[in-house]
């Protein structure tokens, strides 16, 4: 209510003496033009060619004649606290440029190595100077090392998360927990490391499969206990208290109460988790080796995967002629790999928006 | 009724068993007040009572409970099986957890055992080396490149991307609308997503040539800070793959997670705190300096400490944007560095079947272990310390 009242009068332009002068509500935009005019006329006078460094002096002079002009008319609070809006402001762009940056750049270059032959062709005797070619070998590898993963890590995840907010309590519980912690920092290439160390070169294996989808696993499980864990806790009290009183063991409760309330979720974290995974890289370099030809086995030899395919590729590529057939085959199965990543992201988001009501 | 909940749960607490300490409370107070185990504490008042009472023999107890006990299907359910059923659903989720403490103790283990070569078979000095050859005769490597590769990239994603992920989430939990906030904020979250394979090649293909530019402008007018000299290039053709460009790959990464946590703490701040400020007439930057600052500040460490530990451990993005040289150089924007995570993936095709080449890298892989482990408790104690100041 109050700053309803302040700024009326700053509103109609009066000047009043419960506020202090303030720069007219167009001030920025002017500044900023004026900031503009002022970097072109450097950039011509001085004769740069880039135009990296005239937007970045442009930035700076919007930024202290904005302030300074503030601090001679508003006083040193005022001036603040454009300061920092300014530079919050700026935050968001030099985040969300690069990042809007990588995503069309990424399109811009796959896009054009899709057809219909990308998708359903291995590389099988495709050599770096032919063209053709495509993916189809990469995808199902992907495909079963993840879903593979999934069915190791998501079992251990939600029961993991059940016994954190069921049972948990004491030191095993605050053991788990700070475990899970700790192996959500894991780095993906310790993981395959570990396990490279302990089936390859325990058990003398060569690559395969299935063994990326293990260190894979083995980074899925803290993600999906996390965000099991935080949907389970989503279910009303009241829902296991009723369940109780009715006489029905915990076990049950569990299995019939708490888990149908908190499906949605579940599934929810069960692909965010998945989607976590799919794109990673460094294990498999480790474990599952590269065949251009397709494996539909994930347990015995070399297995394709997208990420690897994407690996291979940008290897290969030497030289100008050649490298602009590996170079698009990478970019297209970059592009794929990113459109599978966020393909599952939307729909596990979108599920979550569905499942929100039924939590209240 | 309260206090006797009070009691209960203070004796749950207390009890190193659970179930014993559930038996006390039930025998002392014989009421059913516990909310998480009530139907277990019922079960054995139930008991008690049963067992005082000599007029109620035992298997009616059973037969009481499968008329109670009634959920659905044609067998009832005695005391037996429920407490059976519990029991096995008890295990079965405990011993997931005891997966994740055992396959954590393996990996430690395994890095450990599988790496003991490096340490007795390597002719270099392993902490000041300044090369990696294990395969050769006699085999030399150090890790002094490594380490100050992988701690150099990750403090430049550090100092770049910290303080914008915090702008960002300020951005999105204050200055934004709220429609604007939830999918400016589902933006960020999809961009965490984008696997760290497109990070690099982005940096590799665009990155590294549209900075070639900004790399030479830092060496010729910041050139006498040693940190951005580089004596080898003289055109800009040829600055590309250097440390720097690696920490800001790096930065470009961490944003999105350092961000999401940031908001989602400062997101929390007490609605009172930020009136309060508004009340006394605080600017918007006096509110944010004076409130949601102060109150986020153990979140912003560990979601920093987080980042960290995503930055140290980044294999592939980094991997692809440096030139691997395996010497210690300041000069941030001469091209060269190795970390940790990068060695182990380009190095490892070379070492083939070669027993000390592969333990060497698996002793990168330790060293990569134990950074992150240490970096991620502090995070970790960081949050703990501020959970018990707040309750």
């Amino acid at each position: 209510m109050s700053t309803t009242i302040a700024q009326r009068p700053q509103l109609s332009g009066q000047p009043s003496d419960l506020v202090g002068a303030r720069l007219p509500r167009w001030a920025p935009i002017a500044v900023g033009a004026l900031a503009v005019a002022l970097a072109l006329g450097i950039r011509f006078a001085l004769g740069w060619t880039g135009w990296g460094t005239a937007f970045f002096t442009a930035a700076a002079l919007f930024v202290i004649i904005l302030t300074g002009w503030s601090f001679s008319v508003e006083g040193v609070r005022r001036a603040k606290d454009r300061l920092a809006s300014t530079l919050i402001y700026a935050c968001f762009v030099a985040a969300v440029v690069p990042l809007v940056l990588i995503l069309s750049y990424i399109a811009i270059r796959g896009i054009p190595a899709f057809s219909v032959d990308f998708f359903s062709h291995s590389m099988n005797g495709v050599t770096s100077r032919r063209e053709g070619g495509g993916l189809y070998h990469a995808l199902i590898g992907t495909l079963e090392i993840v879903a593979i993963a999934a069915v190791i890590a998501l079992p251990i995840g939600i029961f993991t998360a059940i016994y954190l907010v069921e049972y948990g309590r004491g030191k095993f519980a605050k053991a788990v927990t700070f475990f899970v912690d700790v192996m959500t920092g894991v780095p993906s290439i310790v993981a395959g490391l570990f396990v490279y160390t302990f089936l390859l070169l325990g058990f003398g294996a060569r690559p395969f499969g299935a063994a990326g989808a293990i260190a894979l696993a083995i980074l899925m499980v803290p993600v999906a206990v996390r965000s099991s864990e935080e949907m389970l806790k989503l279910v009303p009290r009241d829902l296991r208290e009723a369940s109780y009183a009715l006489g029905v063991p915990k076990w049950r409760t569990i299995l019939k109460v708490v888990l149908p309330t908190a499906l949605s979720g579940l599934i929810t974290s069960a692909l965010l988790a998945v989607a976590r995974v799919a794109g990673e890289t460094a294990p498999l370099i480790l474990l599952t080796g590269y065949a251009s030809s397709i494996n539909f086995n994930p347990f015995s030899g070399d297995q394709a995967t997208l990420p690897m395919m994407v690996w291979d590729q940008l290897g290969k590529r030497s030289g100008t002629g050649t490298s602009d057939l590996t170079e698009a085959r990478a970019w297209g199965a970059a592009l794929t790999l990113v459109l599978l990543v966020l393909i599952l992201n939307i729909v596990a988001r979108l599920l979550a928006r569905l499942a929100q009501p039924k939590t209240k | 009724m309260s206090t006797d909940g009070d009691n209960t749960r203070r004796n749950l607490r207390v009890g190193s068993d659970p179930d014993a300490a559930l038996e006390r409370a039930a025998a002392e107070h014989g009421t059913a007040a516990t909310e998480a185990a009530a139907s277990r504490l019922a079960e054995r008042a139930a008991h008690h009572e049963s067992a005082t009472d000599t007029l109620t023999p035992p298997p009616a107890d059973g037969d009481r409970h499968a008329d109670t006990g009634a959920t659905g299907g044609g067998t009832g359910i005695s005391g037996q099986s429920v407490r059976l059923g519990d029991r096995v659903f008890k295990g079965l989720a405990a011993g997931s957890g005891g997966i994740l403490l055992v396959v954590m103790a393996a990996i430690a283990i395994f890095l450990v055992w599988k790496s003991i070569p490096a340490f007795t078979d390597n002719e270099g000095n392993l902490f000041t080396t300044q090369s990696w050859n294990p395969q050769g005769t006699p085999p030399i490597f150090g890790v002094a490149a490594l380490l100050f590769g992988t701690l150099v990239s990750a403090v430049i994603a550090m100092v770049i991307g910290v303080p914008i992920a915090i702008g960002i989430a300020l951005f999105i939990s204050i200055y934004a609308r709220r429609r604007a906030a939830t999918a400016l904020g589902a933006i960020v979250d999809l961009l965490a997503a984008v696997p760290s394979l497109v990070f690099g090649m982005w940096g590799l293909y665009f990155l590294i040539p549209n900075t070639q530019g900004f790399q030479k402008w830092l060496n010729d007018y910041f050139g006498w800070i040693p940190l951005f000299n580089n004596a080898t290039a003289t055109t800009a053709a040829q600055y590309g793959k250097s440390l720097l460009i690696a920490g800001i790959v790096l930065a470009i990464m961490i944003i999105p997670i350092v961000s999401a946590v940031c908001r989602e703490v400062f997101l929390q701040t007490p609605r009172e705190t930020i009136d309060a400020a508004w009340a006394l007439g605080a600017t918007r930057w006096e509110m944010i300096r004076t409130a949601v600052l102060p109150f986020g500040r153990a979140g912003m460490i560990s979601a920093s400490m987080l980042g960290l530990g995503r930055a140290l451990g980044e294999t592939i993005a980094v991997a692809l944007v440096l030139n691997s040289g395996f010497r210690i150089n300041w000069h941030l924007t001469e091209p060269g560095g190795d970390t940790f995570a990068s060695t182990i993936a380009l190095k490892f095709g070379e070492a083939g079947g070669n027993p000390v080449a592969v333990a060497a890298l698996v002793l990168a892989g330790l060293f990569l272990f134990v950074i992150t482990l240490i970096v991620n408790s502090i995070a970790r104690m960081i949050i703990a310390r501020r959970k018990e100041f707040t309750a």
